[in-house]
């Protein structure tokens, strides 16, 4: 099991893509290719974009299945993020 | 080119401002202002200023303005941004609680950094700010993404303390809309290709509904659906289409993923122009939680996702 704090890297406002797509290849997909579970933690952001969550973990469903999300936790998220997170997780199962 | 700052344009009044500046003569650009009063949404200000950052400095040519108003478009820094002199002279305030000066941003970096400047100069509360940020972070994006401009977004915000509503300007002087979506789709008037780009799950990045790993084909949507909620203005302007989300009556608010079902004007009848300019209103009295605007996208943006399936969904042929 990794966790990834966010606050540190993406700030109390969660908007940049390119950051959230770092995360994603550099940290997230290298520790589920090794079979580790990932938590994301979302201390102290207060909320986010829909296009950095989508970012973030979109591709991860598009190329691993829906399966993935039983590897990855989502921690400490406040009202907004939790549902714009809820929100991609939805539309993501609905589409592929 | 030739723009006139009349008495008033604001987004309710705005389209004959848009029918009427003069796109000619690219490489020169001439200023001129109603005498008595100029009073002026910033997404005025933001298209006037992308459009002066396109032309020398040389070549600008604004006329001495006789408005009370005038110094409004100093303190907005105008001249500053577009590099001339303006002869207005004016005191300089603390701007925290009243507005964000014309501002351009042309990478990641600088925009991070503006967002997080500008909440404090707004004086906005939290659930207010929210909004806010993240009206700005997609369509700010959206041009550091899509436009390929250098001259990047411009930027500017008013606060309207009578009406206690913040207005919001972003102008790019890009490719434009329409040349976006035609990378994946085939929208043949720049009308058709605004329609495309606010409907959710289509983005020019890909003709696969949903979008790719970087572009769920959902900002835009976001925008006029916080705009909508909230029952207030939102205006989306590129080639020579303008679509404008007018305010929504009184009672249930409804989320549409088709744009023209919304209350709404539209033309395809306006000066050109290269690039894409969006213009929003939020009234503060009326902001709703964003967490139960979320729930409204939400609802929305499954059911539309729902019925592409459906529409997509082929049955064998048996004969």
């Amino acid at each position: 099991m990794i966790e990834i704090k966010l606050l540190p890297v993406v700030g109390s406002f969660a908007e940049n893509k390119d950051l959230a797509r770092d995360l994603r290849i550099k940290k997230i997909i290298p520790a589920l290719e090794k079979g580790q579970e990932v938590t994301l933690d979302f201390k102290g952001i207060d909320s986010a974009t829909q296009s950095f969550i989508h970012a973030l973990i979109s591709d991860l469903i598009r190329n691993y299945g829906t399966e993935v999300l039983d590897k990855i936790y989502f921690k400490n998220c406040s009202e907004t993020v939790r549902k714009i997170i809820s929100l991609v997780v939805d539309y993501m199962q609905e589409i592929d | 080119m030739k723009i006139y700052l009349p008495n008033s344009a604001f987004l309710g009044n705005i389209d004959a401002f848009l029918r009427n500046f003069d796109s000619s003569s690219p490489d020169q650009l001439e200023i001129t202002a109603n005498k008595k009063w100029i009073s002026i949404h910033p997404v005025v200000l933001s298209l006037v200023a992308a459009l002066g950052l396109t032309v020398k400095p040389a070549n600008i040519h604004c006329e001495k303005l006789e408005a009370a108003s005038k110094h409004y478009l100093e303190r907005m820094g105008l001249f500053r941004l577009l590099n001339i002199k303006s002869e207005i002279e004016i005191t300089e305030h603390e701007p925290a609680g009243r507005f964000i000066p014309l501002t351009r941003i042309t990478d990641s970096k600088e925009l991070t950094k503006f967002i997080t400047d500008m909440i404090p100069l707004l004086h906005l509360k939290p659930e207010q700010a929210s909004p806010i940020k993240y009206i700005i972070s997609e369509l700010v994006r959206n041009v550091l993404e899509h436009a390929h401009t250098r001259h990047g977004a411009i930027v500017s915000a008013q606060y309207y303390k009578k009406s206690n509503t913040i207005r919001i300007g972003i102008a790019d002087t890009g490719v434009g809309i329409k040349k976006t979506i035609n990378k994946s789709h085939s929208a043949s008037t720049h009308l058709e290709a605004i329609k495309l780009a606010l409907t959710p799950g289509i983005t020019g990045a890909t003709r696969r509904f949903g979008g790719t790993e970087q572009n769920a084909g959902a900002g835009l949507f976001f925008i006029k659906s916080i705009a909508k909620v909230n029952r207030d203005f939102f205006m989306i302007y590129s080639g020579n289409a303008m679509y404008k989300l007018l305010k929504s009556k009184p009672g249930k608010i409804k989320l549409y993923a088709d744009p023209f079902k919304d209350r709404h004007s539209a033309g395809e009848n306006f000066s050109f122009w290269k690039g894409t300019v969006v213009g929003i209103d939020i009234n503060l009295d009326e902001t709703q939680e964003f967490s139960t605007l979320l729930d409204l996208i939400r609802d929305i943006y499954i059911k539309t996702v729902k019925e592409r399936r459906k529409e997509q969904y082929r049955r064998p042929r048996f004969i």
